[in-house]
């Protein structure tokens, strides 16, 4: 069969990286990007964020969690105002130990942000793995996992990252509790939200492994883990995208919750939610300033990352197009 | 190219689907246990270079028989021979991957076929590979090139994704998966019944010269007798999971024995307009998981006796044809 035809070889000519960007640029989804003025705003607000939040070291006036470069003198300073003592100004003025909150917010949404993201990524592998694995395989396994999910899911997610948390850290000797932490937190916020992604994957997984192409990869006697990262898993992909985006916002938020409850990140490495506990106790003395601009940042993240999943939900349902 | 050996051989081929609810729900419904026959005692061989057809309306169990031919649903009970070899029997495998390698098949959606989220090239290099045909990419590409000139697309195309192309179009890209691993034998799901009528004879046209070219032997599903007619050396038709009547093309065309057949032959539309007066197909194709006592076809059989009402008929020869039939046509 071979010697048939001296056809040429198909050009590996793959798209110059201009053209790609003219493709991408001219695609349905940054069509719908550049109309949406809403949608615009969140990517900046999210994306100025996320860049104060990985260069913040370098951004902050101050590095608010070395004692050394504190000065007591400077506690309390608001807004814009000359400290009485120092006359120094600070941005967003100073909390009771003289830390820059500007510098905080840095620092404390670094914390938010990557607990977020490995919280939502950790939930996601989980998920959907377990979810390819019910729907493709189906059968008691299917029962298993999915019954799991939905005894999980009759709990309040925050109850569960919350009972995950606090058995997880029974586990851990206490003297290295402050460094596991985070990763603790992750564990926790990502276990709580797993069953999400999972119930997804598998009802696109049923539906995709009954189409012709995966049957087509049957015949040719793949190994199913092959079938479902191959040819499955890409054509799932589109909703657990939405779910990510929606889930990030919920997992920073649950991380400032569970931080404000005091069961999240330690006093050495505060997050958003940290800084909102600390500012509370001073609202009532008039440092509003240490409460409000922790608080405008979470809720701007966590209302940005919203409107960027609601919309990729919308761009990426056909039904609505 | 045909030397009367059979490369594929059904014995007794049998599927039972289980479609009861789930237990609790007949415990407490009291519904009992429900069984469709999606296949019943189906046997017939397939010389090597030739082209059976299965014919037959929907749920006469067709594509069943495809599937379970190439493995995607497993037998409830009956044979398949290879090439000789019992492919239930095969155990290890590396032999299984060889078998698998010489039998492929091309699937009736080419809009579902085809993976949307792969290039073309990729799709049809996945044979290959999964069989390890060919070591190196520059290899595999090369390959690649020559089957999509085969199937008569431009060797570019590969870098393409299925929706940029027609129909037709991603039918040769299935055709040229089909071919990648050199297989003896294909099994075509109702191939061209996606496609406009247009397109459909080029696909056709194409599936017999590749069949020429490299010795090909098809299990040709289809419900158009004029595709069948067109493709097929032999014809089986099918109704409610059993082969009621099995023959060489020109038999069954001529002189159908089963009354099923006959029915089938005269609603054809008349396209050489000679006159003839077309019947219409009589009744629906009974449910699979209800089927009529004795012959399945009675119902709507105009010669139906009494005996065919309560005895299942035996297949039994008349001239070159295998027909299941108490009262056959022309005997």
């Amino acid at each position: 069969m071979t010697e048939t035809s001296a056809a040429p070889a198909p050009v590996r000519t793959r798209p110059s990286l201009r053209e790609r960007i003219a493709a991408a640029w001219d695609s349905d989804i940054a069509y719908s990007f550049r109309h949406s003025p809403v949608t615009i705003v969140a990517a900046v607000i999210v994306l100025l964020l996320l860049f104060g939040a990985i260069f913040g070291p370098w951004i902050a006036p101050q590095n608010p969690f070395d004692p050394g470069s504190l000065n007591l003198m400077e506690g309390k300073t608001a807004p814009l105002t000359p400290n009485m003592f120092t006359g120094k100004t600070f941005l967003l003025g100073t909390d009771d130990q003289g830390r820059d909150v500007f510098s905080t917010i840095l620092y404390g949404s670094r914390v938010s942000l990557f607990v977020g993201f490995a919280a939502v990524a950790f939930s996601m592998v989980l998920g959907v793995t377990l979810g390819l694995i019910a729907g493709y395989r189906g059968g008691w396994l299917d029962s298993v996992i999915m019954r799991t999910a939905d005894i999980q899911l009759t709990f309040e997610s925050l109850l569960v990252a919350l009972m995950i948390f606090g058995f997880t850290r029974t586990l851990i000797p206490p003297g290295s509790q402050n460094e596991l932490a985070v990763p603790v937190l992750i564990l926790a916020i990502g276990l709580a939200e797993w069953p999400q992604y999972a119930r997804t994957v598998r009802g696109v997984t049923m539906v995709e492994r009954n189409k012709e192409y995966v049957q087509a990869a049957r015949v040719i006697g793949l190994h199913p883990a092959i079938i479902m990262m191959r040819h499955v898993l890409p054509n799932v992909l589109g909703p657990v995208l939405v779910i990510a985006t929606l889930g990030l916002a919920l997992a920073i938020i649950a991380e400032a919750t569970l931080s404000f409850l005091g069961v999240g990140v330690p006093p050495t490495q505060p997050s958003l939610g940290t800084l909102i506990r600390v500012g509370q106790e001073y609202i009532v003395s008039g440092e509003w300033w240490i409460l409000l601009f922790p608080a405008v940042t979470l809720l701007a993240l966590a209302l940005a990352v919203n409107l960027l999943g609601d919309w990729l939900r919308d761009v990426l349902n056909p039904k609505l197009r | 190219m045909s030397d009367g050996r059979a490369l594929l051989e059904v014995e007794g081929l049998r599927r039972v689907f289980d479609v009861s609810k789930p237990w609790l729900n007949r415990v407490i419904e009291g519904h009992r246990q429900q069984f469709l026959h999606a296949v019943d005692d189906v046997s017939f061989a397939i010389p090597a270079g030739r082209t059976f057809a299965l014919v037959g309306e929907s749920g006469s169990g067709k594509s069943t028989i495809a599937r379970i031919i190439v493995g995607l649903i497993a037998p409830s009970a009956g044979t398949i021979r290879f090439d000789g070899a019992d492919i239930a029997r095969i155990k290890n495998p590396s032999e299984m991957r060889q078998i698998r390698r010489r039998f492929q098949m091309i699937f009736q959606d080419p809009y579902a076929s085809l993976n949307p989220r792969m290039r073309v090239a990729d799709i049809i290099a996945e044979p290959i590979r999964a069989f390890g045909l060919l070591g190196d990419t520059a290899a595999v590409q090369h390959r690649v090139g020559e089957l999509l000139a085969l199937v008569r697309l431009d060797p570019r195309d590969g870098l393409k994704y299925p929706h940029e192309f027609s129909g037709g179009q991603r039918q040769r890209v299935a055709i040229a998966r089909a071919l990648a691993g050199n297989p003896q034998f294909l099994v075509c799901d109702e191939p061209t019944s996606a496609l406009d009528v247009s397109v459909q004879a080029q696909i056709l046209n194409l599936m017999r010269d590749l069949q020429e070219q490299f010795g090909l032997t098809y299990l040709f599903i289809s419900h158009n007798l004029a595709v069948v007619r067109h493709m097929a050396s032999e014809v089986g038709v099918l109704y409610l999971g059993r082969l009621v009547e099995v023959a060489t093309t020109h038999e069954l065309f001529s002189a159908p024995r089963h009354p099923y057949t006959r029915m089938l032959l005269d609603a054809v539309p008349d396209l050489a307009m000679t006159g003839r007066v077309r019947t219409p197909v009589q009744g629906e194709i009974p449910s699979p998981i209800d089927r009529p006592q004795g012959c399945h076809f009675h119902p709507r059989c105009d010669v139906a006796k009494d005996r065919c009402r309560t005895e299942a008929p035996a297949a039994r020869s008349i001239g070159a044809a295998t027909v299941r039939c108490h009262t056959p046509l022309g005997a």
